[in-house]
């Protein structure tokens, strides 16, 4: 199980969050091409490494969390705001 | 004598206190502080099951939670529990067990005939005997192999023995799995050095392989004592971590004493969620064995197992035992024996010197040194040993049991549950495992460190280590001058099978053989894993712990390979088996599954409401006792008529407040909001990101920048996380705030033609004309002197209005409208009337917003604004999403009037052979037209209209004739809700 420090309420279990998908892609533009809005909407990277990802606590402040977690591994990186530009690790694996 | 008995007297055994149990019916008497394998032993029992597979006569083979044999069936008052393994189950007075996989009796198994036809009965067998003819596996394969395999039985009725159970959370710096030398050591250290400790050991007493060792007792006394006076140390024996779940979480299940379940009302076993900053794995080494043909027989034992129940119980397996080994350590139950005065049948040690054998034979034990057993010879026991010596010769030994070791195996299954790196240590012949440190460590024997004082330095070493890390001060760390000192050792020899003629088991619970996985090898399953999975070898309740690796060894042998780059199968949570009712703890029923109450359950229920669970909410579905359409019928022909009242507290409203609500409003939902003048309501359509339909509902404006949201029940909290993620992800600039209210305000639809004049009777400072509150209306009024909200909205197609007050005030409310519609006849009706209603009117619900559909397939096209962004405009422009050829809503009603529609029905063309081209989402009897009417989702259905179709049930030998028509079958000019 997942133990998340959300900045607003410390850590806390995973049962608490919602998880909401890939964060490492921004929202297209309101111009953007229907082809850009199907690569943002349906394309995943799915890798085995460090994996930017929204988090919404859910059952504590209901704010959103943009997290660094290594998806093999499970090693949380970073926590920050949703705006926070966070820093991922250059290694795919972690040590 | 032959046969196990007991000698002397046990450190875990009371002499003056017997209890008394039964065992395939025969009363025995056994000793407290026994286990159920312990007092069977003492009592000279030697058989106590049948294999999985062959039938084959089965012994005690370890003295722990690792037993492959020994599981029994405990009876208990309210049913049967099955698998428990006998070599863990604390001997209780009054037990009742019964062994396992027998017909008609244990000693006289007529299954065991599979054995005589176990050629017949390789690998895979499930997969390559079984397969055709396909109606063969239900009828004829798979009840006889149900019968003749399996373990043990269930009680369909049983339920007892889910009953009590708890969960509990506990909080740590460090968790120590395992008290042996290493866990009592680092327990002390990490004690001593104040970090709060939970040491958890799975046997009933604390020492693990200091218990075999009595120069070890001192010491171990010493480290309970002061470890009992750590307020900061919490010591819990019985109590096995069965799965590492990352992130510093672990799982416990407690075992609890008879006196400490008496005081919990029967608790027997207690869960732990254990969190904790570091763990320290101390869990040990199991002892392997070593497959040679009769390794199955009752009267083979592990040698450690049969030291452990004579240092803990004083029972010795047999009278006159043979040893067959491949390391010093195993001399230990040797020499034990001979103290105890137990005569050695001679020991076997494949290796052909070593510094023990020369000890056994300066105390005039036979040790056969370079030499092997070939099989072993009896029928329901050990009778004689066949040895052949590698150098060349053979002999035989007269011995009523065996004792096998074939080294020590750290316990690697916490650590692969955390995604440990396995190194292969040549020194041990096993596999140890190397933790990140940041998760913790591993300790002793559990990575290889063997003899008992090394262990217990190690485990000092690992906790002063960890100390640190936390930043503590290192306090006392061990007093190492009362270590009893480590035997100097001849290193072992790895051995792994002996070949011969006969079955040599890798794995005994599941009667995997050397020769199943050489079998897998030659068919391809090259793999560990898959050669596990072909053989089922480490499978099931032991998880093959004491096999293993020599299923991997004979695997690596047949590829040509050392084992290290074979490997041993990931291990998975969990440990050991643990009862569904110790997980669930107590989230059954109601705790499980919560229900929501309405303000106005209890009105309800005393109106004679049957209720119907939506989403956790329990809704009134109709005021009638009867199942059949008559009540709902009558309920919503009171709406047509004249005026009915119904409960929607349990529909979602959110609140949204700021100077950019009409913008955020903008972008969530398809249609615009920001035109919207305060005082109005609007429909609303939002989609998903991917375009498709996520949700409908009315939004009323109540202020500038105040508006409020309504969802349906099933999808409240869908909705708030949607709206949530959307703010915060991609709008943080906009100055809004969302607020869940759907508990704070109860909520009732008055429809029906007379519903303004019984509003009006409630309402005051509130002109409800239709010029001066027309159709969407919405606005703030004090309804029978509480402060609520009106709007003019409808579902049911009527005239209607909905009253929302706070939740408290809700009976005042409900009791006034009810009093004032009295002289037109008002009557609840429920969920069923609402759907009957809104059926007629053509108004979509979940059944028809199924997460599959358009806003074009719901014929709402024109609702999408072409102008600005909002969530899913560009997705749902897709082409494929415009098709004319997709499932579109339809109206339709059966030809033959006095024929039914079915939910779920499929429209298919008459007469030709056709495929579906939809189905029938909602259907209901009519109160307005005659017979039913329905909904439909169909291809191209908008163009079909006006044909008929058949719509098609084979399930109820129906097809029923039906005219396409559009979804607002009554009142399309919408004038009612207008009136």
């Amino acid at each position: 199980m997942l133990r998340i420090e959300c900045p607003w309420c410390g850590v806390r279990d995973e049962t608490e969050f919602r998880y909401r998908g890939d964060a490492s892609r921004s929202p297209p533009a309101a111009t953007a091409s229907l082809a850009e809005f199907c690569a943002q909407t349906y394309t995943r990277e799915n890798p085995r490494g460090w994996h930017l990802e929204w988090w919404l606590h859910v059952g504590g402040c209901r704010k959103l969390l943009k997290v660094v977690r290594h998806t093999d591994t499970h090693e949380i990186h970073a926590v920050g705001h949703p705006h926070e530009a966070l820093a991922v690790p250059m290694e795919t694996r972690a040590p | 004598m032959n046969g196990p008995s007991r000698i002397a007297a046990g450190l875990w055994t009371s002499a003056d206190e017997p209890v008394d149990f039964r065992f395939d019916g025969r009363a025995l008497r056994g000793l407290r502080g026994d286990t159920l394998a312990s007092a069977l032993l003492a009592n000279g029992v030697q058989l106590v099951g049948r294999s999985f597979k062959y039938h084959r006569p089965r012994g005690i083979v370890t003295a722990g939670a690792e037993e492959p044999c020994a599981l029994v069936d405990v009876l208990r008052p309210g049913g049967r529990e099955p698998n428990r393994p006998a070599t863990t189950l604390p001997l209780q007075e009054g037990l009742i067990a019964e062994s396992q996989n027998r017909w008609p009796s244990l000693r006289f198994d007529v299954r065991s005939i599979g054995n005589l036809a176990a050629r017949f009965l390789p690998a895979g067998f499930y997969y390559k005997t079984f397969m055709a003819p396909g109606w063969a596996w239900e009828r004829l394969y798979e009840p006889l192999i149900r019968r003749a395999a399996g373990l043990g039985r269930l009680d369909a009725a049983a339920s007892d023995h889910a009953a009590p159970a708890e969960t509990v959370h506990d909080h740590t710096d460090v968790l120590i799995v395992g008290a042996g030398a290493a866990g009592l050591a680092a327990a002390y250290a990490l004690g001593r050095a104040g970090a709060r400790v939970m040491l958890l050991e799975q046997d009933a007493g604390f020492g693990g392989g200091t218990l075999l060792d009595r120069r070890w007792q001192a010491w171990r006394e010493t480290q309970s004592t002061v470890l009992a006076g750590l307020g900061n140390v919490r010591c819990l024996p019985r109590s096995c971590v069965v799965g590492a779940y990352g992130h510093g979480v672990y799982a416990a299940l407690e075992g609890l004493t008879p006196g400490e379940s008496a005081l919990f009302r029967g608790l027997r076993e207690r869960l732990h969620i254990i969190r904790a900053r570091r763990v320290l794995l101390a869990t040990g080494a199991i002892e392997r064995l070593i497959a040679f043909p009769g390794n199955d027989l009752p009267g083979v034992m592990l040698a450690g197992a049969a030291l452990a129940y004579l240092r803990r119980y004083g029972v010795t397996v047999g009278q006159r035992p043979a040893c067959f080994v491949n390391s010093d350590e195993a001399y230990q139950t040797v020499f034990e024996f001979a103290a105890a005065g137990i005569d050695c049948a001679g020991v076997i040690d494949v290796r052909p010197e070593s510094k023990a054998a020369d000890c056994a034979r300066a105390l005039g034990i036979r040790v056969h040194s370079g030499a092997q057993v070939e099989r072993v010879e009896g029928v329901h026991s050990v009778r004689r040993v066949r040895i052949a010596r590698l150098a060349g010769g053979v002999g035989t030994l007269e011995a009523d049991s065996l004792l096998m070791s074939g080294g020590y195996s750290p316990a690697t299954a916490l650590a692969s549950h955390l995604g440990a790196h396995h190194n292969w240590l040549e020194s041990i012949g096993a596999f140890a495992p190397l933790l990140d440190p940041r998760i913790g460590r591993v300790a002793g024997a559990a990575r290889g460190c063997y003899g008992l004082a090394a262990a217990a330095l190690d485990g000092a070493a690992a906790a002063a280590a960890m100390a640190a890390e936390l930043g503590l001060a290192t306090g006392p760390v061990l007093p190492a001058g009362d270590l009893p000192v480590d035997p100097d050792q001849t290193p072992m020899v790895p051995l792994w099978e002996v070949r011969g003629r006969g079955k040599a088991f890798v794995d005994l619970q599941n009667d995997v053989t050397t020769e199943d996985v050489r079998l897998a090898h030659r068919e391809g399953y090259e793999h560990v894993e898959h050669m596990k999975r072909y053989t089922t070898h480490g499978m099931a309740t032991d998880q093959g712990r004491i096999g293993g690796l020599v299923g991997s060894a004979v695997l690596a042998q047949a590829r040509g390979l050392p084992v290290s780059e074979v490997g041993l199968p990931k291990a998975r949570p969990y440990v050991q088996p643990l009862p569904f009712a110790a997980l669930a703890g107590p989230e059954t029923g109601l705790h499980f599954k919560p229900r929501r109450r309405l303000p106005l359950h209890d009105w309800h229920e005393a109106a004679g409401a049957r209720f119907v669970s939506i989403g956790l909410w329990l809704r009134p579905l109709v005021y009638a006792p009867e199942s059949e359409w008559e009540g709902v019928l009558r309920e919503a022909r009171a709406v047509r008529q004249s005026v009915g009242i119904t409960d929607v507290s349990s529909l979602g409203k959110i609140d949204v407040q700021g100077p950019d609500a009409a913008r955020f409003l903008d972008y969530m939902y398809a249609n615009r909001f920001s035109t919207l003048p305060a005082g109005r309501a609007r429909y609303g359509l939002m989609l998903r990101e991917d375009g498709m339909l996520l949700d409908d509902g009315t939004t009323s404006r109540l202020g500038s920048d105040h508006f409020l949201i309504t969802t349906t029940t099933a999808n409240s909290g869908v909705v708030l996380e949607h709206m949530e993620f959307q703010q915060q992800a991609v709008c943080p600039h906009l100055d809004v705030l969302l607020s869940d209210v759907s508990d704070q305000w109860a909520q009732f639809a008055i429809a029906g033609p007379r519903s303004r004049e019984v509003v009006a009777a409630v309402v005051s400072g509130l002109d409800l004309s239709n010029a001066a509150f027309p159709f969407m209306a919405a606005s703030g009024a004090t309804l029978a002197g509480v402060a609520g909200r009106v709007f003019r909205i409808s579902f049911s197609g009527e005239l209607a209005f909905e009253l929302a007050v706070p939740a408290a005030h809700a009976m005042k409310v409900w009791s006034a409208l009810l009093a004032a519609g009295k002289a037109f006849g008002i009557a609840p009706y429920g969920l069923d009337a609402l759907n009957t209603l809104r059926i007629e009117k053509g108004h979509v619900t979940g059944a028809e917003l199924n997460g599959n559909t358009t806003a074009d397939d719901l014929g709402m096209q024109r609702m999408l604004k072409t102008t600005g962004d909002y969530v899913g405009r560009m997705l749902a422009q897709r082409p494929g999403l415009r098709s004319p050829e997709r499932l579109q809503l339809v109206g339709l009603r059966p030809i033959d009037r006095s024929q039914r529609l079915r939910n779920g029905a499929q429209l298919i063309v008459p007469d030709a052979e056709s495929r579906s081209l939809g189905y029938i989402t909602s259907s209901t009897p009519s109160v307005e037209l005659e017979g039913w009417v329905g909904l439909a989702l169909l291809a191209g259905g908008r163009a079909r209209t006006g044909q008929r179709l058949i719509a098609t049930s084979p399930i109820h030998g129906e097809r029923t004739e039906v005219g396409i028509l559009s979804p607002h079958l009554i009142d399309p000019e919408n004038a009612r809700v207008r009136a």
